[in-house]
């Protein structure tokens, strides 16, 4: 949700307190974004599953697991749920907004600490170079060469009764390279800009050179793959969830649920089809919106 | 040379501390396996001792991993399991399952990936493109377990393309359709990347002198812009295979392979360490060398990376 905002309105307030000047490369990229369909139908779709993570009784008519009827298991839609029974015999759709706050508070948390962790490390590792460079960068090595689904199943094997923070945790330890390198590779391209030595020759400190004057002009990179990623995560949060090693009963999330179709969806496609069309325009929404704000920072496609 | 023996010795350090990782992680999965071995019956204290003696469970962590790898390094060992069998045994039937599905995955990935990549680059803005843009963003927007039980219904199940699970058939009917939705993701990534690759170079003075020159078109896309839009393709294939030898757990449970990623699934939830320290161990292995490999393909194929 945070991100969601950040990533809204950082288009446009931002460079007005920051640098009072139009034509900055983010209002630029908010005067492209305006008029782009794509960049509308993704924040319409992202606002609407926000609510349901913050709000779900305002959607949902039942809460998490309530008024759940055994004789009514598995039955397909119909008069009085629209999208049918799952296989407790909890309405479906109550059951799937319900879903909706573990994928999006999880992808959204894991990408908002990767990206901390990725300004950081980046930042420093980048700028003063050297030993503490080369460190950050093996270790940059070891974490990426853990296989995703193997390294997280391992941990949460191993830790069992998880739950959302948990699996926030597990998914950060796996995930904070990618964005770790990008950054260190930007913040290495501006190092030796003009704007960056003539901040030095004006006296300014490394802590200053760095938030005020590497940092703005090196995260919009950063900042499109954090969006894509907000959307991978989602997708492995209940890629783990459905081989049984994430959530688990009596939380509810669309992963789990998925979990629960693969039993049954031969006989019931709507276990399956259901939570998987929420899953899948939530994160094609992260994607899309990433894809458009980073056609909008690209000055080479004006 | 001297850039091969760098990356080289950067190499090492890296697989030390990987595997060590790995190493710890799967030993502090919950459960004594000396215990669960014995099952209902309790064993007397003196077996328990020689069992964790045999096992080298009562030396220290690093001292544990320390001859595990020099068992892996010196006898090609990857250990045994609680019940006495090797696990290079136990993976000798299962490994070339698992080969075949991932370089099944890897071909289509790279055949179709480029391909509709440089279709889409070369229509840029048109049907064509805008129709593979849409696609590949749905593909890496679908989870992958989604697309597998989709393709198994659609596909394999009501049109009968396909064998819905099972080896029967062997390869390449079998590998086919779990080979394509272990693919998929990676094909999207591919022929996106080759697409930014190829517009970018056809943008290129030495594609404009080509064309000056009079040169055919045919030839100035694949001698010209092909050749140097590639190089980017290299890393991520390479890196990519690594990732196809771990994604298969997930299509391998669909699809009913029985390959490495089933079996270590299996041995994660019922806590056979060495197995699961055993595979890991492996596709760390083959994913750094598959970095390592790239990296220095990439230095021949680009100058600039190895004098830079």
């Amino acid at each position: 949700m945070v991100d969601l905002k950040a990533a809204v309105e950082s288009a446009a307030p931002e460079p007005e307190t920051s640098r009072q000047v139009r034509g900055s490369l983010w209002h630029d990229a908010w005067l492209e974004l305006r008029g782009r369909v794509l960049f509308w139908i993704s924040v319409a779709i992202l606002l609407v599953a926000c609510a349901m993570a913050a709000f779900p009784s305002l959607f949902a008519r039942f809460g998490p697991n309530e008024q759940c009827n055994l004789r009514m298991s598995k039955k397909g839609p119909g008069a009085g749920a629209l999208f049918g029974y799952d296989l407790q015999g909890c309405d479906y759709w109550s059951q799937i907004v319900h879903g909706t706050r573990a994928s999006v508070l999880i992808g959204v948390a894991v990408t908002v600490f990767a990206l901390l962790i990725a300004i950081v490390l980046g930042l420093l590792g980048g700028y003063y170079g050297g030993t503490l460079d080369a460190i950050i960068a093996r270790v940059t090595d070891v974490f990426f060469g853990i296989p995703f689904v193997l390294g997280a199943t391992v941990v949460l094997v191993a830790f069992p009764g998880h739950g959302i923070w948990a699996m926030t945790s597990v998914l950060v330890l796996l995930g904070w390279t990618t964005m770790t390198r990008l950054m260190r590779g930007q913040v290495i391209a501006v190092r030796d800009a003009d704007y960056v030595q003539a901040a030095r020759a004006l006296g300014a400190g490394d802590l200053r050179i760095m938030v005020r004057h590497i940092l703005p002009n090196s995260l919009a990179p950063v900042f499109v793959v954090a969006m894509l990623n907000v959307g991978n995560v989602i997708s492995g949060e209940a890629t783990l969830d459905y081989l049984g090693v994430g959530l688990q009963y009596p939380q509810v999330s669309w992963g789990l649920q998925l979990n629960v179709a693969q039993s049954f969806f031969a006989a019931y496609p709507h276990l399956l089809v259901f939570p998987a069309m929420f899953l899948t325009a939530t994160v094609l929404s992260f994607l899309l919106l990433g894809d458009v704000v980073r056609d909008a920072l690209d000055p080479k496609l004006r | 040379m001297r850039y091969a023996v760098q990356r080289l010795l950067q190499a090492v350090p890296v697989f030390v501390a990987t595997t060590f990782l790995i190493y710890a992680m799967v030993w502090a999965l919950p459960g004594d396996p000396i215990l669960a071995l014995a099952g209902d019956k309790p064993l007397p204290e003196n077996v328990l001792q020689a069992l964790r003696e045999h096992y080298h469970l009562n030396d220290p962590l690093i001292v544990q991993y320390g001859l595990y790898m020099a068992g892996v390094f010196l006898r090609g060992d990857l250990g045994e399991t609680f019940t006495g069998q090797p696990v290079s045994e136990l993976l000798a039937d299962r490994w070339s399952i698992t080969a075949q599905l991932a370089v099944t995955a890897w071909v289509f990935e790279l055949v179709v990936g480029i391909g509709l990549g440089v279709l889409a680059a070369l229509r840029r803005g048109r049907l064509a493109d805008t129709a593979v843009l849409a696609g590949t963003t749905f593909v890496i927007a679908v989870p992958v377990f989604v697309v597998g039980y989709t393709a198994q219904i659609v596909l394999g199940l009501n049109l009968g393309l396909f064998p819905t699970a099972g080896t029967d058939e062997g390869w390449p009917g079998s590998y086919l359709l779990p080979g394509m939705v272990l693919g998929s993701f990676g094909l999207a990534y591919v022929a996106r990347l080759t697409r930014t690759s190829v517009v970018e170079n056809l943008r290129a003075d030495y594609v404009r002198t080509a064309t000056a020159k009079g040169m055919r078109r045919s030839r100035v896309i694949g001698r010209h812009t092909l050749r140097n839009s590639l190089i980017p393709m290299v890393t991520y294939l390479g890196v990519d295979f690594g990732n196809l030898m771990a994604g298969a757990v997930v299509t391998e449970g669909i699809f009913n392979l029985p390959g490495i990623g089933q079996q270590v699934f299996q041995s994660i939830q019922l806590q056979e360490g060495p197995v699961v320290v055993g595979v890991t161990t492996l596709l760390v292995m083959i994913f750094i060398l598959a970095n390592l490999l790239v990296d220095l393909l990439y230095g021949v194929l680009d100058p600039r990376i190895r004098r830079g």
